[in-house]
């Protein structure tokens, strides 16, 4: 199994949740982070202060996969997230060793 | 039987004019209840929801604190004792002790006031002047004050500034009452020094007293929720008609002017503001919006009953752009952490306001100034009476005196007795929490 933890522009969710229910993953998970990669930040002004803010807002997505998709998902991913600007996110993946379906004790592929 | 006619001609035209005189005042009462609940509502959630939003998250209730508390600790004062201090006849700077407890304050009018309404809801009507004045001040000393010392030099300077500075402008026989016999006439319609300029004043002496916040201006201290000022700030230009049309005490054409200016001062202000930040900084902004419309309702405040409607445009305008001038060039240059800009608004908002007020007043608005033949007095410059100017100069000079004098003073009392300023630990962990031990936003709920 994978674990592929997208970070992506908080924008392109919807157009990536769809993608995905597209090709049948219906398990994930979302948090809005804040972060940055080569993008540069903006600059705020509050009654005159200004603030530099290089902490985005961005979205995170989590979902662990069989092994045989996972050339199939990090594409649906990045095709659906592409703006091709800088700031667009990065995916991981990373192995997993093991999963657990807590409601009936399913485990390894069966609990995704 | 011509007798008996006459009779009863007589007693019908004294029971036309009782009714005529019970419906003026049915009016009148019917408007300044309703201001009175107008000014309440610009303390909270006017006032807390517009300074409860520009604050960081951890000290967003601490903050909304300062303005509730008030709306409860100065009601108890002015029951007690305020009133009596504020607007019982005795000399030109206090009330005697006459209406101690409200006593004789009930139903029937007081005419030096309001010949027209209930004494005690003129009473009603102040209390809600003098509960949103020391909470403006909160701006100044908010996310670093300990609670305690917020109560009791609340409590202090309400009684040492406020009183004293409420009987002096619109008390019987008051140094600067133009109206009812000061010897410094000075024109404040609805409180451009009573109430702008003292607490104004008063914040920036606790800005320089208290001190930086934490980590200011070095860490980023964002508003938290700015929409959340955005809607207190249109609630006190909503509330702020109640301030100032109220204060023509009568549901009367003067009234009417003063809404007017009013409205337009706020309008002019909010542009002047945006106008401003879109020159310096390319962008005008939702803060600067808000920002202006509350320093152009501050600067038409003294002139709101004297003015008229295109000169209100002007003061408004002004006042958008020399208080923005204020809570960012000024206020960088000497560095002081005036936290929410109290003195930039209201203390800079007012003292425009006093002075352009002795400039634009005009008997064309308010005749209510005769001399002893009865003849209608020139009010401002634009009346042909340049002296004015310098009696409002007089006014504010007498305003700055007094608030930076007494808040020293009480600031030192409280800081000796009971401690000013809240620990390091407490200030870094948000006064929500180490004040009151809660928080604002909880996502588990």
């Amino acid at each position: 199994m994978k674990k592929i933890e997208a970070i992506i522009q908080p924008f392109k969710l919807d157009e990536v949740k769809e993608s995905l229910k597209a090709i049948g993953i219906d398990g994930l998970t979302v948090s809005e982070v804040r972060g940055h990669g080569r993008q540069k930040g903006h600059k705020e002004v509050y009654r005159g202060m200004e603030y530099e803010v290089d902490l985005l807002p961005k979205v995170k997505i989590e979902t662990v996969i069989p092994d045989a998709r996972l050339e199939e998902v990090t594409r649906a991913i990045a095709s659906a997230a592409r703006t091709g600007k800088l700031g667009d996110g990065k995916i991981f993946v990373y192995h997993v060793e093991d999963a657990l379906r807590i409601r009936n004790d399913d485990s390894g592929e069966a609990a995704l | 039987m011509f007798a008996q006619t006459a009779a009863s001609v007589e007693s019908r035209l004294a029971a036309v004019e009782a009714a005529a005189k019970s419906a003026q005042s049915a009016g009148d009462n019917a408007w300044m209840l309703t201001s009175a609940a107008l000014v309440l509502m610009m303390t909270g959630p006017g006032l807390a929801l517009f300074y409860g939003g520009l604050v960081r998250r951890k000290n967003v209730l601490s903050t909304m604190m300062h303005s509730f508390a008030l709306m409860a600790i100065v009601t108890v004062l002015w029951a007690i004792y305020g009133y009596s201090l504020a607007f019982a006849p005795g000399n030109s700077v206090f009330g005697n002790f006459s209406y101690l407890f409200l006593r004789g304050v009930g139903t029937t009018p007081n005419a030096d006031y309001g010949a027209t309404i209930p004494h005690a809801t003129y009473m009603i009507y102040q209390l809600m002047f003098a509960i949103i004045t020391p909470a403006l001040i909160s701006g100044a000393f908010a996310e670093r004050i300990k609670f305690s010392a917020m109560v009791a030099f609340t409590i202090l300077w309400s009684t040492i500034v406020y009183f004293p500075m409420a009987h002096m402008v619109w008390g019987k026989g008051g140094l600067l009452n133009a109206f009812l016999g000061g010897s410094i006439p000075t024109l404040d319609f609805a409180g451009g020094t009573v109430v702008h300029i003292t607490s104004g004043v008063s914040a920036l002496v606790c800005a320089l007293y208290l001190g930086k916040r934490i980590g200011f201006p070095r860490e980023p201290m964002k508003p938290h929720n700015l929409t959340l000022s955005v809607i207190g700030a249109c609630l006190l230009w909503v509330g702020w008609f109640g301030f100032n049309a109220g204060s023509a005490v009568a549901a009367s054409g003067l009234a009417t002017s003063a809404f007017v200016a009013t409205h337009f001062g706020a309008a002019a202000a909010a542009l002047g503001w945006m106008l401003a930040e879109w020159v310096r900084h390319g962008k005008p902004s939702m803060l600067g919006g808000i920002s202006g419309c509350v320093a152009g309702l501050v600067a038409i405040t003294p002139a709101s009953g004297f003015v008229q409607p295109f000169p209100a445009l002007l003061i408004g305008f002004l006042a958008g752009i020399f208080c923005f001038f204020m809570v960012t060039t000024v206020k960088a240059r000497f560095g002081y952490d005036d936290t929410l800009d109290a003195f930039g608004v209201h203390g800079a908002g007012g003292t425009l306001g006093a002075i352009l007020t002795g400039v634009f007043a005009t008997n064309l608005i308010n005749d209510g100034l005769k001399d002893s033949a009865g003849k209608t007095l020139p009010l401002g410059w634009i009346d042909g009476n340049p002296h004015q100017v310098l009696n409002q100069f007089t006014a504010v000079v007498i305003s700055w005196v007094l608030a930076i004098v007494a808040t020293l003073v009480i600031l030192k009392v409280v800081d000796v007795t009971i401690g000013v300023r809240a620990t390091a630990e407490e200030e870094r962990e948000g006064l929500d929490l180490s004040m009151h031990g809660e928080e604002g936003y909880t996502l588990e709920a």
